[in-house]
């Protein structure tokens, strides 16, 4: 029996990383579920933005107090997650901080006491981000799409991170051996003294505690990230990678439509020809997006990747001047809906039965994407690269190519580009006048 | 109302068996907008005071399609694009200036993977090389210690990363140049793009020009500079809603420029 905490151990770290892998492969499956699309060119500009933006912060420190309170807790949740490693040996073969047998004492000490500091310094930043939340009551965290779950989302994060924090710092505190050393508890010497009234085997049950929640609770956590906002710490790298590398006005030409006008271009092609033999009768394009399908895997990728941190949208012109449209709330429901088709094929054996739903009009109405000026702001904003008005714009396709359903003043519009190439009604042959007015 | 210019077009110098050195890429709203004529002209004036070897396509030229393909009419578009790259590769075309960061925009960006592939670029882009080559000199101080303050075209700045050639041109007034609380990469748009310019805004509390008009008016100017059509006729229309018509000119840097020289 005296190996049962170490195989109680490693079923829960099994269970723990294996329902992780189990949501992972979801994810995978539901952003596949996107189009294709060509993301092979430029790659060292790739990997360069995905060191700036993502490892390297750079969107992020803009913003500069936000910012650097978020640099604080990405590399304290890097660093710290060192730890992890000595608690899962420890874990498996039931030694007791096993660093301290391969590592000479004073580097074990700076490692420990490193991430002490660290551990408080991440406390006390998530706690300025709960005020900033709660307290100051930030605008861009009380839009609203930010109520009921999304608003409980970003606060269990923080007191998850809390916790966690504070049981790193309570099992150090109490682990009379380690305290002994006197080497790495820099902070949690101070702690101790809190606990200096209680009994050497009080003080082991309290370690021993705190050092299971706090693997436990990293286990999650880590399963927690599926269900919440907080993927971006996985996904801010891949998304950054393939994130837009063109410059930002740069809006892709549809293949589909390219292949239509060509044809209609050419006084050799045939309109009402059969296909040639062989060539199977192909499925006419659907033009832009009326739900996640029609997107492409990296406009999915992007949904998953938002944290809903509201930086686009306190940016948009639109949404500064009271219209309906959020860039965040077009990533929010893509997301929302990506994840309700997820659960439809898994609930129908993998086959996607219509629900009669859309992520146009169920989701996101005609009046929010309307209301967009493509001015690229929420784009510019984000820390991770994500792009919304890529989305917007694919279901105004949809709206106008497939539906006819364009503002009529646009719809004016476009007929005068028809019939004489200018959005005003204005003669083509007129087009020279103004050198002599 | 003013005099006639001297505006070579392609045509007339294909007739002659000539190349222009660049195709002046007018736009519709230069084209046909009162406001951005103005814009057009002043261009042209400076183009003729620098002995630029131009031409323009005139009734040759069709909208770029810009405003159809952010209005979601991908269709259009193409058609537009598809029929105006085959005039430009007709003509040979090389180099396109334009005073319109949309169609700038959309000939540098959207249009090489239909098939048409030129150096584009913008007027303020060009008129700093004409000053940084001394084929431009400023030449009175007209605009010495007045106030301007610069709105940032979206697809200018944003979509092109295209912030400072603006603003070394104006410097060349010797005029004091306040930066508003948003600009280059946070600048606000002034309402008017992904074919807002042609219909009501949604429904909300205020227009987006207002919005940033009262950024620019924060700088105190006696100028708010853009290099956008849409953009002037927005920001003249913001400044109206605050009736400070009277007290500030909004004006295009090729305007600036152009007054400077006297022209």
């Amino acid at each position: 029996m005296a190996y049962l905490p170490n195989i109680i151990f490693a079923i829960i770290l099994i269970a723990g990383i294996g329902y992780f892998v189990k949501n992972v492969k979801t994810l995978a499956r539901n952003i596949r579920l996107g189009k294709d699309v060509d993301v092979s060119d430029n790659k060292s500009q790739r990997w360069k933005n995905m060191a700036m933006i993502a490892l390297g912060q750079s969107k992020l420190v803009r913003r500069p107090i936000s910012g650097f309170l978020h640099v604080v807790v990405y590399i304290g949740f890097i660093i710290i997650n060192l730890e992890v490693l000595e608690i899962i040996i420890d874990g498996l073969f039931g030694t007791h901080r096993v660093g301290l047998s391969v590592l000479p004492i004073s580097v074990y000490g700076g490692l420990i006491g490193s991430f002490e500091v660290l551990a408080c310094l991440v406390f006390i930043s998530v706690v300025i981000f709960w005020i900033r939340r709660n307290v100051i009551k930030l605008k861009r965290f009380w839009s609203s799409e930010m109520t009921s779950w999304p608003k409980n989302d970003g606060n269990f994060i923080l007191y998850f991170e809390m916790v966690l924090m504070t049981l790193f710092l309570i099992m150090n505190a109490t682990d009379v051996h380690f305290q002994s050393l006197d080497a790495g508890n820099t902070v949690s010497q101070y702690i101790a003294s809190w606990f200096s009234d209680f009994s050497e085997n009080t003080l082991h049950i309290i370690e021993r505690a705190s050092w299971w929640i706090h693997i436990i609770g990293i286990l999650v956590f880590l399963n927690y990230l599926y269900f919440s906002k907080h993927l971006h710490i996985l996904l801010a790298f891949p998304n950054t990678f393939y994130g837009k590398v063109k410059p930002k006005g740069t809006l892709d030409n549809l293949e589909a439509v390219t292949k239509e006008v060509k044809m209609m271009m050419d006084p050799n092609a045939d309109l009402f020809a059969a296909p040639a033999e062989g060539v199977e009768d192909e499925e006419p394009a659907k033009f832009g997006a009326s739900d996640v399908q029609d997107l492409n895997w990296v406009q999915l990728l992007n949904a998953y990747t938002c944290t809903e941190c509201g930086r686009c949208t306190s940016a948009c012109p639109a949404n500064l001047t009271g219209k309906k449209l959020s860039p965040r709330k077009i990533m929010m429901d893509t997301r929302d809906r990506l994840e309700e088709v997820g659960k439809n094929i898994d609930a129908n054996n993998g086959e996607f039965v219509d629900d009669g739903k859309q992520l146009l009009g169920d989701y996101i109405t005609n009046e929010e994407l309307w209301a967009c000026t493509t001015c690229n702001a929420c784009v510019e904003e984000c820390p991770v690269s994500i792009d919304p008005l890529s989305i917007i714009l694919e279901m105004r396709r949809y709206l106008v190519m497939e539906q006819s359903a364009a503002p009529t003043e646009l719809n004016n519009m476009m007929t005068n580009i028809e019939n004489n190439g200018a959005p005003w009604p204005y003669n083509q042959m007129d087009r020279l006048n103004w050198k002599d007015e | 109302m003013s005099e006639s210019l001297n505006v070579p077009t392609m045509a007339d110098f294909m007739a002659q068996g000539k190349q222009p050195e660049i195709l002046f890429w007018v736009g519709s709203a230069g084209s046909f907008d009162d406001r951005a004529k103005k814009i057009t002209r002043a261009f042209v004036k400076l183009l003729n005071k620098a002995n630029v070897d131009f031409a323009v396509l005139g009734t040759e030229e069709s909208c770029t399609g810009d405003v159809a393909k952010r209005a979601g009419n991908e269709f259009l578009f193409q058609m537009q694009a598809v029929t105006n790259i085959e005039v430009l590769n007709a003509y040979e075309v090389k180099k396109i200036v334009t005073c319109d960061p949309h169609s700038f925009n959309c000939l540098k960006n959207e249009y090489p993977s239909l098939g048409g592939n030129y150096e584009v670029i913008h007027h303020t882009q060009f008129i700093k090389q004409l000053i940084d080559s001394g084929q431009l000199k400023t030449a009175n101080n007209l605009y010495k210690g007045k106030r301007i303050t610069y709105h940032d075209p979206c697809y200018l700045g944003r979509a092109n990363n295209e912030y400072d050639a603006p603003r070394d041109v104006l410097k060349e007034t010797q005029a004091n140049i306040f930066e508003m609380k948003r600009h280059k990469g946070t600048a606000l748009c002034c309402g008017a793009g992904g074919a807002q310019m042609f219909k009501e805004p949604e429904k909300g509390d205020m227009d987006i020009n207002v919005l940033r008009t009262e950024d620019a008016l924060e700088t105190k100017p006696d100028i708010i500079a853009t290099g956008c059509p849409y953009c002037n006729t927005m920001m003249t229309d913001g400044v109206k809603a605050k009736e400070k018509e009277a007290d500030i000119e909004v004006l295009d840097i090729a305007e600036l420029i152009a007054n400077a020289q006297g022209l």
